[in-house]
This record gives structure tokens, sequence and C-alpha cells, in this order.
């Protein structure tokens, strides 16, 4: 019994020392912290991607509370209305963003871009790279073992077996950027979504001279110009063979799209055109051979098309006014 | 009991099919095309410009920095232009384009076939006469040779090591070499050892190559402190690390430069191009290549210019096979496959082997089962079987520590695998990214 009693006694003893450092070392040593940094990480999505530019949601979380503004901080999985939310908690003005969307900028699928040899090695799109130019002429284009796909984390986009190449899910696509990152050929941008998902863009990063592309694939970028020709607000701009559209300056005119003669520039989710008056009729024969191919990628691009399907079927061409 | 290095290695079946074949020489191609990087630091600058008349042995391109190679053409003719082409790996790359009119060699190059031995110049003048010729380490690695003759101030050398070990399988170009030009190979083994200030070379072969290293021995013996060294056939040792180890039992430590040992190692191809540079005044613009393979109807040996068309080789060896499934560039451990055929071979270009459908096939990819046999293979003491995974997961930071850095790429974790896996192809590529990494923290700094 005795010995039990000391145990006890001596215990409890120890206990309530132990109690007493603990709780003076809690008061001494206490970190404040903002309470208000657990609250924005709770309205964050908890995705940790990094697509916001910071360690994971909690570095996001702190850095939007200590910097005291929200310019330039911006949640891409959560979007405008945790960034409002966000905006709330913390007092301050909600920095409006676009929204954006990841975009494939490759159209070779293997009708359009013959195969010249076969990669047997590893299913990774890096090692592949770092060995050769691909499987097929064109040294810059998707080389399809999909290592986009293994990045996203939020299954938004996945390989067309049919096609051989990435299609993003704009639905689920939450912009964060880590296909982009993961693609060894920077085939993947980040663009802004465009008012009801209606984007153009030039779908190829061939920087090869125009014969050498053209023989690789039918629909690659030959470099020719006439998009930057006709464009009315200098958004494209034509480097290394190559033509880009600054999505910031576009309108969205799709002049550069009736020109381009690859039809390598694409016209996502538009409206079909109005058919024009009659005179212009043989001239819009001319173009006429465009559209049909350019299906392909607008269908594949964009899920979405499922919701609108007239869009996509029937585009029609009218005669680019600028070429009067 | 024959030396060999000290850890790890594989012995893959030889198939040295085109042994004893004598050196032919390969036609003088009717277009060449002549790569400006053909050798490990800076693509060469070219001289030349379009419309410009050369011969054999011109100066076509010089060294685009320390580290780099000058370029002299290969045929006569004119310049038709500098362009890109693409390349083994699908990728451009710039050349110059010479269409070939007759074969008129430059008049300094002295093509008699007599044995000139004696070599009275300084070790500086050696050296400047090898950087003129634009001679890059043959065995493969195109390591510019002026550079490794001129060490760090810091280190001293004490020997030079042949490596005529060929430890590739298929590869003959080496043994050929040595049984058709041993003596030329011994000035050129004493040039180089006096460019290096030393009294003592090694000349390490592997046993397969008895009549070689019969008739080197023989050879050497009238050449003051060369030596002869039988080594166990084993795989990587062709390795330079690996070959002073087998040689002088001196392991070069992590991230050291192999002359920390006091080894100068120079492959026997290149020690041959030393005696032609010096004593000939001859630049590198032929080497040679092995064409092999199981259906090729007729291994062979060539001497080629440097710059013809791998196709015209692959054709004077009876063509194509039928049943071709890969085409590599180098020998099959560490060869490269080619795209096409037309690729233009360049100074590395030790050998095209074609292997057949059969032999081609990948094994399906299966789960690591933990055997560590790739552990017990790496002549590095690495763990490439971590390494790969690491790699895998993008996880570069531990890669570093765990020394992917000391990767020599040689392929015998990935030979060894019993589930196929490709070791290598992760090593390699965390090897990229790790040596990015490093690069980018040593530009901060």
């Amino acid at each position: 019994m005795n010995v039990i009693l000391i145990a006890v006694i001596s215990l409890g003893a120890i206990a309530l020392v132990s109690a007493a450092i603990l709780y003076i070392a809690s008061k001494k040593f206490a970190v404040y912290e903002d309470p208000r940094i657990a609250q924005v990480g709770e309205v964050l999505p908890q995705a940790n991607c990094g697509g916001c530019g910071y360690p994971g949601c909690s570095g996001f979380a702190d850095a939007c509370v200590k910097a005291g503004s929200l310019d330039g901080k911006f949640c891409p999985v959560g979007g405008q209305p945790v960034m409002t939310q966000i905006a709330e908690i913390l007092g301050l003005d909600a920095t409006a963003a676009e929204p954006m969307v990841a975009v494939v900028r490759c159209n070779g699928t293997c009708a359009n871009r013959p195969r010249v040899n076969m990669y047997d090695g590893a299913k990774s799109c890096a090692i592949a790279a770092s060995l050769y130019g691909g499987e097929t002429g064109c040294s810059f284009g998707c080389l399809g073992c999909g290592d986009c796909v293994e990045a996203c984390q939020f299954d938004a986009i996945h390989m067309n077996p049919e096609t051989g190449l990435p299609e993003v899910d704009e639905a689920k696509c939450t912009a964060c950027g880590a296909c982009a990152k993961a693609c060894p050929k920077n085939i993947i941008e980040i663009r802004p979504q465009g008012k009801k998902s209606r984007r153009v863009y030039v779908q190829c990063v061939n920087k090869d001279k125009g014969a050498v592309a053209r023989k690789a694939c039918t629909v690659a970028c030959i470099g020719c110009g006439k998009c930057v020709k006709v464009c009315p607000f200098e958004a494209i701009t034509l480097e290394n063979n190559l033509a880009y559209i600054d999505p910031n300056k576009c309108k969205s005119c799709r002049k550069c799209e009736e020109v381009c003669p690859q039809n390598t520039i694409v016209a996502l989710n538009f409206p079909p055109r109005k058919p024009k008056a009659e005179g212009a009729a043989p001239a819009a024969a001319k173009v006429a051979a465009a559209p049909k191919a350019t299906e392909t990628p607008k269908a594949a691009e964009a899920p979405k098309a499922v919701e609108t399907p007239k869009v996509v079927e029937t585009p029609q061409v009218e005669t680019p006014k600028a070429e009067a | 009991m024959l030396k060999t290095f000290s850890i790890g290695g594989v012995h893959p079946h030889e198939n040295k099919l085109s042994a004893h074949q004598p050196i032919i020489k390969a036609e003088v191609p009717a277009k060449a095309v002549i790569l400006l990087g053909q050798h490990i630091g800076a693509p060469a600058k070219p001289l030349v410009a379009k419309g410009d008349v050369v011969k054999v042995g011109t100066k076509i391109a010089e060294p685009g920095g320390f580290v780099s190679a000058a370029i002299h053409s290969s045929v006569s003719g004119k310049v038709a232009k500098i362009d890109s082409i693409i390349d083994a790996s699908g990728y451009p790359k710039p050349a110059i384009f010479i269409d070939v009119e007759g074969d008129e060699w430059e008049e300094s190059i002295d093509r008699t076939e007599t044995l000139v031995k004696e070599c009275n110049l300084t070790s500086e003048e050696i050296v400047k006469k090898i950087a003129d010729a634009g001679i890059v380490g043959l065995g493969g690695a195109c390591f510019p040779t002026q550079v490794k003759l001129c060490p760090p101030p810091a280190f001293k050398a004490e020997c030079v090591i042949i490596n005529a070990v060929e430890c590739e399988p298929y590869l003959t170009a080496d043994h050929q070499l040595m049984l058709e030009h041993a003596e030329e190979i011994m000035v050129g083994v004493s040039i180089l050892m006096k460019a290096v200030k030393v009294n003592k070379a090694f000349i390490g072969i592997e046993n397969n190559k008895p009549d070689a290293i019969q008739l080197m021995t023989k050879v050497a013996s009238s050449y003051a402190g060369i030596e002869v060294v039988a080594l166990k056939v084993q795989y990587p040792q062709g390795g330079e690390k690996q070959l002073i180890d087998a040689i002088t039992s001196r392991q070069v430590a992590s991230g050291a430069l192999p002359i920390s040992t006091g080894a100068v190692v120079q492959n026997v191809g290149t020690a041959f191009a030393v005696y032609q540079a010096v004593q000939k005044n001859k630049p590198l613009f032929e080497r040679v290549i092995t064409v092999t393979g199981k259906s090729v109807a007729k291994p062979s040996n060539f001497l080629a210019r440097i710059g013809t068309p791998m196709k015209q080789l692959i054709d004077a060896c009876g063509g194509l096979p039928e049943d071709t499934g890969k085409i590599i560039g180098g020998g099959p451990m560490m060869g490269k496959a080619l795209i096409n055929t037309d690729v233009p071979t360049a100074k590395g270009s030790s050998g095209i082997l074609i292997m057949n459908n059969k032999e081609a096939k990948r094994g399906e990819i299966q789960p690591c089962i933990r055997c560590a046999k790739c552990v017990g293979a790496c002549p590095m003491g690495l763990e490439p079987y971590l390494l790969s995974a690491l790699a895998e997961h993008t996880e570069f930071e531990r890669m570093e520590k765990e020394r992917i850095m000391d990767c020599i790429e040689c392929g015998s974790c990935q030979f060894t695998c019993p589930a196929n896996r490709p070791l290598l192809d992760y090593c390699r590529l965390g090897k990229g990214k790790v040596g990015a990494i490093i690069r980018a923290r040593q530009a901060k700094k």
C-alpha cells in the first residue's frame, strides 16, 4: 500500500511541476500568429498546387495577410469567388483577374504529322525530349507521353488516343500551370479564357523554316506573316518563323484565322460567321477548303464543345474585309 | 590474375563480328556535311562562307571557346552553304555543307606511309599542333585533347594511360587500328608523354584481343617507358575512372578530376591522330568506324571521312537488312539510336550498329523487386534503383546528395535489371536537372 502511495504522490508531484513548466514556457515563448491567416487558409481550396506561386495554400494565406494588399495575388484554383472571400476577411479590395486556362499549342495529330520513327523508351516526355526530337519530323511538337496528364492534380487534361495529343477539360482546368511546367517542349500555355471561352491562338510552336515545318506537319506555322499583316491591333508578332498572338492585345476579330494558309490559327467557340453577300462568293470559295480542317482542333481542344455542338459543326467563311 | 576495376561492372556478349576485318578506305562522299559541334564544349565558329573553295585539311572552323576544337574540311570542293541539318537526335544543328570536287589535299600534309619516329618539338609546340589539328578524344566523349593535355597547375601528371580497352560490344575499330598501325600509335604515345612531360605510359587492352596485346607488347619493347597491360574483360573498363582504377589501383574521388590521380587518359585512336597531326601535319578529318550488326551482310571497319552520310557506309556493308529494328550510333551500351541514316559521321562516331527487330525490342517494364542487381553492377558505387525513383518523383536535391553527378551513364544498371526498368534513362534525366541546378547555384555566387 505504501509503495503505491509513494508512487502516486511522487508522480503527481512531477506532473504538477512539469505542467507548471509547460505553462510558463507556453506563455513566455508564445509566437503571435495573425488569426486571419487561419481564416484565409480555411477559405482556400487546400489543393497545394503551387499555382499561385507560393509554397502551398498556407504559404499563400500567410503572404496575403502579411502583404496588406492583394495586388498580383490570385488563387487560380479558387478563382474570383475565393479571392473575394479573402478580400472580405482582410478588409481589402479584391483585384479582378481574368480567368485563365491551359492551352495546348500543338495540333500535330497522327493525321497531320506523319511518323518517321518509333520511340520505345521510358514513357516520359522529359526523357524522350532529352534523347531526341520526337517521333515525327517536327522537333518542337507534342511527344505524347503524357507528362502533363501526370502533372495535373485536377484531372483536367487527358490524352486523346486518336490524335495522340492532350486535351484540356476547361470545366476542370484551374490554370495552375503544372502542365505547362511539366511540358519539356513548352507547348502548353496559360492564356486568358476569353469571354464565353472564345479565344484565338496559334496552335503551333514550330520554329523551323517554312518548308521544313510544312514537310513535317500539315498544320505547322510556316512563318508566312500573313496574320501579322492582317491584324488591325498589332497583336501578332512573328519571331523565329513562328507567329504568336498576344492575348492582351487580341480583340478576337478572327481576321488572322481567315488568312492563315496552314489553318494553324484557331478560333475557338465562336458562333458561325454570317454568310456574306453574293459578290464575295468566289473569294470565299478559295478559303472554303479551310474550315473542315479546323473542325478537329476545335472539337478536340474544347470539351465544352459538347454543350454547343452547333457552333463547331458549321463554320462558314466570309471574305476578309482587309483583303479588299 | 588479370587486373580490372574494383567495383561493379557487367559482361555483355562481345559480338565482335567485324574483328580482323581490314580497315577499308571508304569512298569520298559526293556531298559532305560537317557539323560545327562535334565535341564537348562550345561549337566551332565557321571560317568559310558560301562559295569558298576548300581542300582536304583546310581549316573551316575555329574553336568557339577554351573548351572547343577546330574543324577541318574532310573533302575538297566548294562550300555549298552553312545551314542547319537534322542530326542523329532529330534536332537541327549548324553544319557546313560541301559539294565535293576531286580529292585535292593541302600541300602541307605528308601523305606518305613512311614512319617518322623523331619528334624534336617542345611540349608547348606539340600541344599547339594538336589544337591546330582539331583533335578530340576519339573514344566517344570528344573532349578536346589540348585541354586535357594542359591540366590545371594544381595537378601534376605522372603517367599517360592509353585506352585501348574497347569494352563496348560489337565495336572493333580500335582493335583493328592497333593491328594495322601499332608503330604509329607507339610514336603517338611517346609524343603524348612528351606533351605532358612524363616518362611512363600504360596501354590498357582487354584480354579478348590477345593478338593486339601480343603485337603491341612486341612493338612497345623498343620504346622507352611504354608498358602494355592486359586487362580482364569487364564493361565499362573503357570509362576513364574505371581504367585509372584498373591500371594504377588509384580511385578518382567523387567530384574530382581524373588528373588528381596523376593519370592523363587518352584513347588509342587519339594517339594515332596525334601521331598524324604532329609528324604528318594531318588534321583530324577521318577516322575508323565499325559498321556491324548480326543481320549485316558484311560487318566492316572503314576509314571514313568525317561528314560522310552514315547511309553510304551502311550501303558499303551490303545495305540495310530487311529486319532492321534500330540503328545505333556507337556501341550497344552507350550508343544512341539514330532517327535517319542521312546523318553525317562526326569525330566521335566510333561505330554504326544495326540491330535486328528481335534484338532491338525493349522488354516490358515491370515493377522494381529490390533485388539490388543494379547496385552491384554500378561501377561508381551508386544506387540506380533509388536514383531512378527519385528522378521519377522529381526529388532532384536528394539526388544530388546521392551523388548522381558521379554517374558515368554506362548503362550497366539497365543492362542488368531483371525488371527491364529504364534506370539509365531516369538517371540521365536527373543528372541533367541536377547539373542545371548546380550551374544555377554557381552562377548566383
